[in-house]
């Protein structure tokens, strides 16, 4: 057994502590250390994108990041989307596509897709498809998917 | 599994030449936590070196070319408009590996150590002709990217050293890259043959170039004989023809599900002339 490490850092700006083993990775520091179940595993090695988080802003699987590399960095989830019961536009917009069946991958593309137009308001659909290629969806065909992401583009940029 | 997160190169070294078990360094983590997931490697150490000052800048050197630290990520090369004007080929190759949440970890040092010879950004890297440096117990010095990788899994690296940065040379007058590869998708998934072409013109001749093989032979390869084949030419169709030629007879690949030894030995021809193509219309200012 490795010695616990005592690790600090935010998660959907909330300030988070947690121990854990160094071979931990974030994904299961935070479930099962932090409850935040709205992170979902996948495929575990990166292939998937189910267990899509931010970490200081920059899109990455946190199967693939280990819990101690957490320490003072900001994590996003899906949990960060909402306003209170404030849905936010792409999270609208998959229910109104019906962009989702079973939702396991729901979770990391809504974070993927937010990060996206984070960095591009406008992408053109390719620009989109080759973003989210990371993001495996076994449900939906991907179409649906596709057209609620650039639904909410659309409406996000009328909004600002 | 001790963790280790080091302030400095030297401690890093240290830490590694003094461990009695398996070792591993930890940047982007995009091989290693695999490995460690699937219990392939699992590591008695592992040092995380992206605590290390300097880890995760883009710099530029005193001679106008650029120096790109271990833990940079391949998003973040993209990013840089002005490396990706310089190094379109290098970028490009980086730029292909994984996903867009690999893209946010994954490093150029990370591929070049985990020794695959399909790695993507490899073939680049050897054309443009970047030096890393390799630090260890006895000192620091520079080695030359095709030097590291001596087949599958495998580095020239001992025990104790690790690659501290990359130097990418100036771009200079007149200069051109491009890397190419071929899969069987889109997108997310692995070289089955991949071909960079760096090169000079003086006028409309080419005065200079490098060629290099990824996913044809056991390392990656700088082909000096298809770098021949264009050099004192315009890049007519003859001399096209020669380049690959001479990138098919430096072919030495596997037979695997993603391609035969017959199909990589032809598709690296293929892909040697369309990429001298692309990195000649660059070093003309022409966009490809």
């Amino acid at each position: 057994m490795s010695k616990r490490i005592h690790v600090s850092t935010k998660v959907n700006g909330d300030e988070a502590d947690f121990l854990c083993d160094p071979r931990e990775t974030l994904l299961d520091c935070l479930r099962d250390h932090l409850g935040v179940m709205g992170v979902k595993e996948g495929c575990g090695t990166g292939d998937c994108g189910a267990c899509s988080v931010t970490m200081d802003g920059r899109l990455v699987c946190s199967c693939l990041v280990l819990g101690v590399e957490a320490e003072g960095k900001e994590i996003g989830t899906v949990e960060g989307m909402a306003d209170g019961e404030v849905l936010h536009p792409l999270q609208r917009k998959f229910i109104e596509h019906a962009a989702l069946q079973c939702g396991i991958c729901t979770p990391g593309i809504l974070v993927a897709a937010k990060n996206l137009l984070e960095r591009n308001p406008d992408p053109t659909e390719t620009e989109l498809r080759y973003w989210l290629a990371g993001n495996l969806c076994r449900c939906t065909g991907y179409d649906k998917i596709i057209r609620a992401v650039m639904d909410a583009a659309a409406e996000m940029r009328e909004a600002s | 599994m001790n963790y280790h997160s080091p302030s400095s190169f030297e401690e890093a070294s240290a830490i590694a030449a003094g461990a009695s078990g398996t070792t591993r360094f930890l940047a982007g983590g995009t091989d290693v936590l695999v490995q460690l997931r699937a219990d392939i490697v699992t590591p008695d150490d592992l040092i995380d070196i992206k605590h290390i000052p300097g880890v995760k800048e883009i710099s530029r050197t005193e001679d106008g070319g650029w120096r790109i630290g271990v833990a940079v990520a391949g998003a973040e090369m993209t990013e840089c408009a002005d490396l990706c004007a310089d190094w379109p080929g290098l970028v490009e190759g980086m730029d292909l590996i994984g996903s867009t949440q690999v893209q946010g970890r994954a490093t150029l040092v990370g591929n070049l150590c985990n020794g695959s010879p399909a790695a993507d950004s490899v073939p680049g890297m050897i054309a443009a002709g970047c030096t890393v440096t390799v630090t260890g117990p006895e000192g620091s010095r520079e080695v030359a990217v095709e030097d590291i990788p001596t087949g599958p899994g495998k580095t020239a690296l001992a025990k104790g050293q690790l690659i501290t940065g990359v130097t990418i040379p100036a771009r200079g007058e007149n200069g051109g890259d491009a890397y190419l590869r071929f899969i069987p998708r889109t997108e997310m998934d692995i070289a089955v043959v991949g071909c960079a072409v760096n090169l000079r013109l003086d006028g409309d001749t080419v005065s200079e170039a490098r060629v290099s093989l990824g996913a044809v032979a056991p390392k990656a390869l700088l082909v000096e004989e298809a770098a021949k084949a264009i050099i004192g030419t315009t890049l007519d169709d003859a001399a096209l023809d020669a380049l690959a030629a001479a990138a098919s007879a430096a072919c030495n690949p596997i037979d695997d599900k993603r391609g035969t030894i017959e199909f990589r030995t032809h598709v690296a021809g293929v892909l040697a002339k369309r990429a001298a193509k692309i990195a000649y219309a660059r070093a003309k200012g022409e966009s490809a």
